[in-house]
């Protein structure tokens, strides 16, 4: 098998490059302020540590923040934190060891202006007395609720105002969040994902710092920093007292936690911005959900669940019940009820089951993205070897750890191998199986490529069986999230009914010379069939198979069906070789 | 090849040479006793790489020659290095003493998996000689009795080794005889590699002597006659005829076409493959029993028309044709059936098996006919290959080879491919001589359309090196081919239709202005200094760059590039996506296509097809979702953010407290913020399906048969301008200056025209040498350099890249030569697809370079260059 090249994997350093001496060229933006009306109102200065009479600086990885005090007098007070955020410093431009973090996202980004995990650090760091909630001066203050007014002018929030209602109203604040415009001068554009939030409410300051601490990169959900093991301390740290409790604790775990893509480090994602395309529309091959750090790091607030690290938290997420994987409301349109584990999980059984029926013993799983199938296909006895293919390097990486090919058993290790290739490009590797699966791949590719695919897989590699299964089109108004007219991932270049996929099949049967027949997969609507289709193409050579070939109809292509006879030319074949 | 066993006589005086013919690629093995000479023979008449001893694998493996309990290992190791060399097809010795049956079977078996000749050079020296010579060397402490039972084992086998599989087998019997030896290096009977044409090769003519005495004619050649006016030669005062075999059976007169082929060979003005009916033929005249099917009765029925003599010469001559050969210093290979790479210039059983029968796949089609394995499809060789067999209606191109048996004595017609001129000449036939076993479509009928060329894996992954005529080898990376794989794959266009994508293109140095990065002075000198002195500077579009290639009609898409046939051309970006559906692209190419066709292109340039480069305007038609996500949004948190904090600072300073500069700063902040919110909008208008949508061509990068790098830019504008035109609602003319560089007033104009562009709110120009491709020295000088404005840069830098402090920082990281190295890697590699497709080369090697420019395009350069 082809060795996949170790990924090197961004540091959390990399995405907050120490500033040696942030000399010049601050970019002033980033604000928050926190305005007191409490009776002695300047009491704020105390429990902040910040003299209201004094600005103060400090350096921080990521730019530096100050700290002044518009007013200040007994009856109200309000202090300011600005974080100067240096977007060229942000990052280093040539380091060694790193080249490939180029990505011009880095370079003209909001990060300057709009709250988000940068000013939650800021937070950590300026305000790390406060937010333990001490008081040497006065001890009596950080237990007193106040009547506190937050302003974040330029709040990054993936949601909108509806989430930030969500997870600030249970905390005790009102709420005032508006959608900035994304550009006043082209309406068309709409709403940014910016928001001017302002909250208010009788709270314990440490409390509220330690609400937009959490808070602030949940909303934010952006690619952010590394989370490794110590994120989950601060989470747990930080959300004592009532995080446990929160109605959404679970989607907060969860956004805290998700462990994002750093910094676009692909050679995919450098060919999308090289085309003035965003890094993840074109490096989409699997979710970005999906587990894609070195093994030992848990990925997801699940594992670490599972694992006990969160044993402290687990009241956080113990009473979560919504679905893993979707858990917002802009993503539930990508991802739509087709994506749910009961039909993902039903359509392998029957993958599966076809490949039993047949009994292959040598799959190549063709376009395996994340390597669920080919996980499956490896816990099946009568399946002897597996070969996993796919066109998406990161892909691979990904399916190689949740195989844990690095320390699976010797015996389990040879029967798997996964390798880069693509079905438009012929490829003697994928040549020789009892069977080949195309489960949920057809539909990825532009119909002009299908008749490559067709002759790649059924002319040249040509598998005994070939499963195939894509979605039924028809079934697509079962689901009530899904908008007419609109297909079920964003990358499907077409979804078939189940019309059109018999007559693709049965093109493809006669053509390469094999039987094909169907077979609905997940509930039969009676009206529009089952969410996804299945068809088995059966070598039409191989006529024992054909007989053997029960349920469904066997469409046979006769001219091709009776090729049994034939044998090699030699030089002493003559009959045969002197026909022309 | 005939086998021989030459026994060097003891007659034979020692002082006359005795020659020792050995094939020019062939696996020779040394036969002898311990001590008897192997190794200084070896070294006596052959290079030193050309050997192989067993005793230094031996030494290899275990770090002792004479260890014989690494015997199997060493000799593991000694077939590993011969098959590598083989496979090369180098010509190898292995030094070993070869006195067992076993160990030699293992040798004729590696040659023949390499399908080289194994010959056997046997020294048979005297075991008292042998046994003197090792009690001589401390190393080699065996007794007499080993070399006595190698001796016994020896003169056993020598009488068997050509049964055993050795072509030519010398032996040579004392100290005297070894020390006359020669070795002659002989061309092996396929290498016709010194003949260099022009050829006129000549496909199928199973026996229609009449087509073949018109075909002939239409070639130019005179036709010589017997007495009783039968053709008996034929000649061409510069060109040679080469015959693909199956010259005989099922036509009205095949003794006809023999007798004036075999004048032709006889007289040096044809050479001659056999085909398969020639090798029956062969067996029938010899008198074996072979059934008189497939058109042979008719022959031999004709033949007893003829003299004894006259079927003597005909078994002589089909008998001693050799199944291929190796023309034009190798460039051309021509086989009856043809001849995939690793058989070429090889010699087997199985090599003339494919010559004469090709290669089948072991099913029979719905006539009973065995079904042909393709192996043109999977053709990557140097060499082209020319071939019959198997009846087509019309000649094709498939990957460098063309099958050139169209079926004449079916009703088809003759045909000859004119080499190196790849013209295609043909004769129809006079009428269908003989009914074929599965219709064979009449002429003008609808053949079907050939399936297009497929690609191989192998032609695009792992790390490759791509020729290019410009710049020599340049290297892809495996991890650059591997993020190209992905995006070819899933998002790019059919690669029949991506001929070419555009290379990366270098920024100017940068300038030591106080207030910008970029300055046309920057340009206009290094041009100078490359010595270019007269350059153009074209206005640099706000679009996006964009290739178009625009087929006259449908037809042409399907004929010329193997396309489906409802699109007459594509619109595609930089990483050969399409910049639409299919429906506004079909619409885009229409217009397109109109257009060309109002400009009166397709006859100016004689072509069916053309290949432009352009940009395609607004930017925001490809990229408004990165606009939005992107650039609007850092104007968005910005015009939210900094009011407020402007606010905040404005209170803070009033109630006394020190926050003059921060204030400053933050306000200068929000006035940048502006300026870059009015850069990224210039770049965006409202589009609806062509609605909006423009095209500025700039440079008309090929068309049938013909790349234009070396006509000047002005040419190429005068171009886009007849373009524009004929459609000055869709076309966008490019403004253009052009300057000298040696004269400080023009390039002064340059200057002035370019502040001019940008302080209007343009992106700025590129500079390029006016002649287009030209040199500086070895290598080319840069195609063009792009001078972008100052407000342009703000969506590339930032809002604030313009504050002096950051200026001064950018300054300092801005490196350009990583960029600049790259920008000419594409520029080869562009200009390389662009002379395959004008050369008619195979797709894969066209889709070579292409993919190379997209694996290049994901190397970390950074992307503000």
């Amino acid at each position: 098998m082809r060795r996949l090249p170790a990924r090197r994997w961004p540091a959390s350093a990399r995405i907050f490059p120490s500033i040696t001496r942030a000399r010049l060229g601050h970019t002033v933006a980033v604000l928050l302020t926190i305005t007191s009306t409490a009776p002695v109102a300047t009491d704020l200065g105390f429990l902040l540590h910040k003299h209201p009479g004094r600005v103060q600086e400090f350096d921080l990885a990521a730019g530096r923040a100050h700290v002044f005090y518009p007013e200040a007098d007994e009856r109200r007070c309000t202090a300011a934190l600005l974080l100067e955020v240096d977007p060229i410093a942000l990052v280093r431009g040539r380091r060694a060891g790193a080249p490939d973090a180029f990505s011009l996202a880095q370079y003209v980004n909001d990060r300057p202006y709009a709250a988000s995990s940068m000013l939650a650090v800021a937070l950590g760091r300026v305000f790390r007395t406060a937010l333990a909630g001490r008081c040497d001066a006065r001890p009596d203050l950080p237990g007193r609720p106040l009547p506190l007014a937050i302003h974040v002018p330029a709040l990054a929030c993936r949601g909108g105002a509806a989430l930030a209602e969500r997870l600030f109203a249970p905390l005790g604040w009102s709420v005032r969040a508006t959608a900035v415009a994304l550009d006043p001068a082209i309406p068309a554009w709409g709403e940014s994902r910016y928001l001017d939030l302002r909250l208010s409410g009788e709270v314990r300051l440490a409390d509220a710092l330690n609400h937009l601490y959490v808070l602030l990169p949940v909303l934010d959900d952006a690619k952010h920093y590394w989370v490794g093991i110590d994120e989950v301390e601060k989470l747990v740290r930080a959300g004592q007292g009532w995080l446990g409790t929160h109605p959404e604790r679970r989607l907060i775990a969860e956004r805290y936690l998700a462990h994002r893509r750093g910094l676009v480090t692909t050679a995919v994602g450098r060919l999308a911005e090289v085309d003035d395309t965003e890094p993840e529309v074109l490096d989409n091959a699997v979710p970005d959900d999906e587990p894609a750090e070195p093994a030992g790091i848990p990925p997801t607030a699940d594992t670490l669940v599972a694992t006990g690290t969160l044993a402290t938290a687990d009241t956080l997420v113990a009473g979560g019940t919504q679905a893993t994987a979707a858990g917002t409301a802009d993503e539930a349109s990508e991802a739509v009820a087709d994506r749910q584990p009961g039909l993902a999980v039903q359509r392998r059984n029957a993958v599966l089951a076809a490949l039993r029926a047949a009994g292959a013993g040598r799959v190549v799983d063709l376009g395996c993205g994340g390597g669920a199938l080919t996980g499956d296909l490896l816990d099946e006895p009568s399946v002897t070897q597996v070969l996993g293919v796919d066109v998406s390097h990161r892909a691979l990486e990904v399916a190689a750890r949740r195989l844990r090919l690095d320390r699976l058993p010797e015996k389990r290790r040879d029967r798997v191998t996964l390798i880069q290739s693509s079905l438009t490009y012929r490829d003697t590797r994928i040549a020789g199986f009892d069977a080949a699966v195309l489960m949920e791949v057809i539909e990825h590719l532009d119909p002009p490529r299908l008749p490559a695919l067709e002759r790649c897989v059924f002319g040249y590699a040509r598998p005994g069986t070939v499963v195939v299964t894509t979605p039924n089109a028809e079934y697509n108004v079962r689901y009530p999230g899904l908008p007419a007219g609109t297909l079920r991932h964003r990358d499907h270049r077409f979804e078939w009914t189940r019309e059109q996929f018999r007559q693709w099949a049965a093109g493809v049967a006669s053509r390469y010379g094999y039987a094909v027949r169907h077979e609905p997969v997940g509930p039969d609507d009676p009206e529009v069939g089952s969410p996804t289709q299945l068809a088995v193409f059966t070598d039409a050579s191989d006529s024992k198979a054909v007989a053997d070939m029960t349920g469904g109809t066997a469409e046979t292509n006769e001219a091709s069906a009776k090729t049994n006879e034939a044998s090699g030319t030699t030089a002493d074949d003559e009959a045969k070789g002197e026909a022309a | 090849m005939s086998d021989t066993l030459t026994e060097a006589s003891a007659t034979v005086p020692a002082t006359e040479p005795i020659r020792l013919g050995i094939p020019a690629m062939a696996l020779v093995v040394l036969v002898g006793v311990s001590g008897s000479g192997k190794s200084t023979f070896a070294r006596d008449h052959f290079g030193p790489f050309e050997v192989i001893s067993s005793d230094y694998c031996r030494g290899l493996v275990s770090g002792d020659e004479n260890d014989q309990a690494a015997t199997a290992d060493a000799f593991d190791v000694l077939h590993y290095i011969a098959g590598k060399r083989l496979a090369a097809g180098r010509l190898t010795v292995v030094d070993a003493t070869n006195t067992q049956p076993e160990a030699r079977r293992k040798l004729v078996e590696l040659a023949r998996a390499h399908d080289v000749l194994p010959v056997a050079v046997v020294l048979d020296v005297p075991e008292k000689v042998c046994v003197r010579r090792n009690a001589q060397r401390p190393d080699r402490d065996f007794g007499a009795h080993v070399v006595r039972r190698q001796r016994d084992q020896l003169r056993r086998s020598l009488r068997g080794l050509a049964r055993e599989g050795f072509r030519r087998v010398h032996v040579l019997h004392d100290e005297r005889e070894i020390s006359a030896a020669v070795v002659v290096r002989e061309r092996l009977l396929s290498d016709f590699r010194h003949l260099t044409g022009p050829f006129d090769v000549i496909g199928d003519v199973h026996g229609c002597r009449a087509e073949l005495e018109e075909l002939l004619e239409a070639l130019g050649y005179q036709i010589s006659r017997d007495s009783s006016g039968r053709p008996v030669d034929a000649a061409h005062p510069e060109r040679t005829a080469v015959f693909l075999g199956d010259l005989v059976d099922r036509g009205p007169d095949s003794p006809g076409v023999l007798r004036l082929v075999m004048g032709m060979v006889a007289a040096g003005h044809a050479q001659a493959v056999p085909g398969n009916h020639e090798n029956k033929l062969v067996k029938a005249l010899s008198g074996r029993s072979v059934q008189r099917t497939h058109g042979l009765a008719e022959t031999l029925d004709q033949l007893a028309g003829e003299s004894d003599e006259f079927r003597a010469e005909v078994l002589a001559f089909c008998r001693d044709l050799v199944s291929h050969r190796i023309l034009d210093g190798g460039r051309l290979v021509v086989a009856h059936a043809g001849l995939k790479e690793a058989y070429q210039g090889r010699a087997s059983g199985r090599v003339r098996s494919f010559a004469l029968y090709g290669e089948t796949t072991g099913e029979t089609d719905e006539f009973g006919l065995p079904v042909r394995y393709p192996w043109a499809d999977d053709y990557r060789g140097p060499a082209m290959v020319l071939y019959g067999h198997t009846p087509t209606p019309e000649p094709v191109w498939v990957n460098n080879t063309m099958c050139l048996d169209t079926g004449c004595v079916f009703g088809g017609k003759l045909t000859a491919l004119r080499y190196p001129e790849k013209h295609v000449v043909s004769v129809p036939a006079h009428r269908v001589w003989y009914e074929p076993a599965k219709p064979f479509p009449r002429p003008g009928e609808d053949s079907g359309r050939r399936e297009p060329d497929l690609l191989d894996i192998d032609d695009v992954l792992g790390r490759r090196g791509v020729e290019t005529g410009l710049l020599g080898r340049v290297t892809v990376r495996e991890e650059q081919a591997a993020g190209a794989l992905e995006v070819m794959s899933r998002f790019a266009l059919d690669p029949h239709w991506l001929l070419y994508l555009p290379p990366t293109m270098a920024p100017c140095a940068t300038s030591a202005q106080p207030d910008l990065l970029e300055h046309p002075a920057e340009a206009f000198d290094a041009y100078r200094a490359d010595g270019v002195a007269r350059v153009i500077c074209e206005q640099k579009h706000m679009g996006s760059r964009a290739v178009a290639l625009i087929c006259r009609d449908e037809q042409v898409a399907v004929r010329r590039f193997g396309v489906a046939e409802d699109a007459g051309g594509v619109v595609y970006t930089r990483t050969g996506r399409p910049f639409f559906g299919p429906e506004t692209t079909a619409a885009l190419v229409d217009r397109l296509r109109a257009t060309a066709t109002a400009a009166g292109l397709w006859d100016r340039l004689d072509t069916g097809w053309l290949l432009l480069d352009c940009e395609l305007l607004p930017w925001s038609a490809k990229a408004e979702e990165l606009l939005r996500h992107q650039y609007a949004a850092v104007g968005a948190a910005a015009r939210s953010a900094l009011p407020a904090a402007v606010e905040a600072l404005t209170a803070a300073r009033g109630s006394g407290l020190d926050v003059d500069a921060l204030l400053t700063r933050t306000r200068a902040r929000a006035v940048n913020a502006e300026a870059f919110t009015e850069a990224y909008r210039r770049y965006c208008w409202p589009t609806d399906g062509l609605d909006g949508v423009r095209i500025a061509p700039f440079q008309l990068l090929a068309s049938e048969g013909a790349t234009y790098q070396d006509r000047d830019h002005g040419w190429h504008l005068d171009v886009a301008d007849r373009l524009a035109e004929a459609a000055p609602d869709l076309i966008e003319t490019t403004r253009r200056l052009a300057v000298d560089t040696t004269d400080p007033d023009s390039v002064a104009a340059g200057i002035a025209w370019w502040r001019e562009l940008t302080e209007a709110g343009g992106e700025g120009m590129v500079v390029k040498p006016w002649d287009n491709l030209v040199r500086a020295g070895r290598v080319p000088a840069q195609p063009g350099v792009k001078v972008r404005g100052r407000e342009y840069l703000r969506i590339i830098y930032g809002p604030d890249y313009t504050e002096p402090a950051n200026l001064d920082r950018l300054r300092e990281r801005r490196s350009l030569n990583r960029k600049r190295s790259l920008a000419l890697r594409e520029y080869a590699l562009g200009l390389e697809a662009l002379s395959r497709v004008a050369a008619g080369e195979p797709l894969w090697r066209v889709h070579e370079p292409v993919f190379a420019v997209l694996a290049l395009e994901s190397e970390p350069v950074d992307p503000r260059l």
